[in-house]
C-alpha cells in the first residue's frame, strides 16, 4: 500500500491519472450523493431535458443515504452503500463528465470499461463504519429531489474523507488483487 | 390470564430498536477483537480496528452503526396465557418501530410498493413480523435491524437429496464468496437446511440470533459448522473484502425435517453490522 494521496474537487485528469487501485486518498471538497431512486430520476430527467441537477464535470458521486442529523450533529451516520446497483446508470454519468464515485464493493464490467474510456475513478469506502466516516463531512445542503428522504441529492463538504483506490483508469482491481493473495480455496 | 398493555410493548419495542442500532453486541464485538490478533492482512487488521472504533463511536454517541438502519425484522413469541389490552400486538409494535425511528434518528429505509414507485414509507413500517404462540405467560421479542447490502447476497436453492453434504457446502461457500466486498464482511452466516422453500429462508435468518460460537445441539452439525466457517475463511474474501483471512465470524445452521423429494438450502447473509438483541416482557 502507498502513502496517502491528498486530493481536492473537483478532479482534473492529472490527478486521475495519477491514482492506482490500492491507493489510499484523503478527500476533500464538494461531492454530491445520490443513490439507487436518485441515479434512475436523474438519467429519467437527463433523456427528458438534456439537463442534471447538478453539473456534474470533474465532480464525485457519493452512494449514500445518511441517517436523520441529531440536533448539533451536521448529518448522521453516513456510510457507502453498494456500488453496483448504480451500474446501470454510471457509464452514462461517467460520458457527462462525472470523474468520481465512491462505494462499496465490486464493479460490473460496463462500468470499469467506462473508468477506462472516460478517465474516471471508483473509490471504496469502509463499509458500515458510518459513525466514523459522518466525522469528514462539514457541510450538507440538499440540492434536488428532496422528496425522496434519504435518496435525496446533497451536496456535501468533504474534510479528509478517506477512501481507497478501487478500480483506476489503468484496470487494476483493488478487490480482485486483495483477495488472490489470500484464497486458499477457489469455489 | 397475564393482561399486558399494548402500550407497555410499543415502549419495548421502541428501546430495543434504538438499542440494537446504537449497540453491537458484545459477542460480536469479541469475536472482532479475536479476529484482530489472527487477521493477516495489514488492511484487513486496519479495517477491524475501525469496525470496533466505529461500534464504541456509535455506542457513546448514541448515533446509528450503519447509515442503513435496516428492515426491521421481528420474531415474536406469545405466550398463550397473555391476553393483550389496549390495543393489538401488530400496531403496537409498528409503533415502537416508528417512535424509534422519529425519535433515534432513524433512516426510513423501507419502500412501500416495490415494483412501481417504491415510495418510501418514511418511518420504517411496516415491520416484518413472524409470531409463534408458546406456552408461558411471557412475551419474547427478538428484533434484528437487517441492512440491504448483505441481505441482497443471500440465496435460496433446491438442491437434490443426492446432492448431499458436497452440494450443500458448495452452495453455502459460492454465496459466501460472490457476497464478497458487497455485502461488508466479516460476515455471520445463517444456514436454513430443510424445511419446505420459504421456510429453508426463516430458518437462516432464525440462526443469526445464534451467539457467535454458540453451536448446534446436534454435534454432526455443529461440526459442519466448523468445518464451514474453517472454509470460509480460507476463501481470501477478508475484511470488507479487501482479501484476508478474516471473511466469517461465524456459520450458524438451523435445521428442519424435509420432503422426502427435497433439499431446500437457503443462505442469509448478514454483514459486519450484527444488529440483533431479545427482550423478554
Amino acid at each position: 500500500m502507498s502513502e496517502t494521496k491528498k486530493i481536492k474537487t473537483p478532479l482534473t485528469e492529472d490527478i486521475i491519472e495519477n491514482l492506482r487501485a490500492g491507493d489510499r486518498v484523503l478527500i476533500s471538497g464538494y461531492v454530491y450523493t445520490a443513490r439507487d431512486a436518485a441515479h434512475k430520476r436523474m438519467i429519467e430527467e437527463y433523456e427528458k431535458t438534456g439537463k442534471l441537477p447538478f453539473d456534474i464535470k470533474g465532480q464525485i458521486i457519493y452512494y449514500v443515504g445518511p441517517t436523520p442529523p441529531r440536533p448539533g450533529q451536521v448529518i448522521g451516520s453516513a456510510g457507502p452503500t453498494t456500488a453496483y446497483r448504480m451500474d446501470k446508470y454510471t457509464p452514462k454519468l461517467l460520458e457527462l463528465g462525472l470523474k468520481g464515485t465512491i462505494g462499496k464493493g465490486w464493479r460490473g464490467e460496463e462500468v470499469k470499461e467506462a473508468l477506462k474510456r472516460y478517465k474516471a475513478v471508483y473509490f471504496a469506502a469502509y463499509g458500515g463504519t458510518a459513525a466514523l466516516l459522518s466525522k469528514h463531512i462539514k457541510s450538507v445542503e440538499t440540492i434536488a429531489y428532496e422528496d425522496l428522504g434519504p435518496e435525496a441529492v446533497r451536496k456535501l463538504y468533504f474534510e479528509n474523507f478517506p477512501v481507497i483506490v478501487a478500480n483506476d483508469i489503468y484496470g487494476g482491481d483493488v478487490f480482485e488483487e486483495g483477495q488472490k493473495k489470500f484464497r486458499k480455496l477457489k469455489v | 390470564m397475564r393482561e399486558i398493555q399494548a402500550s407497555l410493548i410499543t415502549e419495548a419495542v421502541k428501546d430495543l430498536v434504538m438499542d440494537t442500532e446504537y449497540n453491537i453486541p458484545e459477542d460480536f464485538i469479541q469475536s472482532i477483537k479475536r479476529s484482530v490478533e489472527k487477521e493477516e492482512s495489514p488492511i484487513g487488521k486496519e479495517i477491524l480496528n475501525e469496525i470496533l472504533k466505529n461500534a464504541e463511536v456509535a455506542s457513546k454517541e448514541k448515533v446509528a452503526y450503519c447509515q442503513d438502519t435496516g428492515y426491521p425484522v421481528f420474531f415474536i413469541e406469545v405466550g398463550q396465557e397473555v391476553h393483550i389490552t389496549g390495543g393489538n400486538i401488530k400496531d403496537a409494535v409498528n409503533e415502537g418501530v416508528r417512535k424509534a425511528t422519529k425519535e433515534g434518528y432513524l433512516r426510513a429505509s423501507l419502500a412501500f410498493d416495490p415494483i412501481f414507485e417504491r415510495k418510501n414509507t418514511g418511518d420504517n413500517t411496516p415491520a416484518l413480523i413472524y409470531f409463534d404462540i408458546v406456552p408461558g405467560n411471557k412475551i419474547k421479542i427478538k428484533f434484528a435491524a437487517k441492512g440491504g447490502g448483505s441481505e441482497n447476497q443471500s440465496k435460496q436453492t433446491m438442491l437434490r437429496p443426492a446432492d448431499g453434504i458436497e452440494g450443500i457446502k458448495n452452495f453455502v461457500l459460492k454465496c459466501i464468496a460472490n457476497a464478497g466486498p458487497n455485502a461488508c464482511p466479516p460476515f455471520t452466516v445463517g444456514v436454513g437446511i430443510g424445511g419446505t422453500f420459504d421456510y429453508s429462508a426463516v430458518l437462516a435468518k432464525k440462526a443469526l440470533f445464534r451467539h457467535i460460537g454458540e453451536r448446534h445441539p446436534d454435534p454432526k452439525i455443529a461440526a459442519f459448522e466448523k468445518e464451514l466457517l474453517e472454509l470460509a475463511n480460507q476463501l481470501g474474501v477478508g475484511p470488507l473484502g479487501f482479501g484476508g483471512t478474516t471473511t466469517a465470524v461465524d456459520v450458524k445452521i438451523e435445521v428442519a425435517p424435509v420432503h422426502i423429494a427435497s433439499l431446500p438450502v437457503a443462505v442469509n447473509i448478514q454483514c459486519h453490522a450484527a444488529r440483533h438483541k431479545e427482550i423478554e416482557i
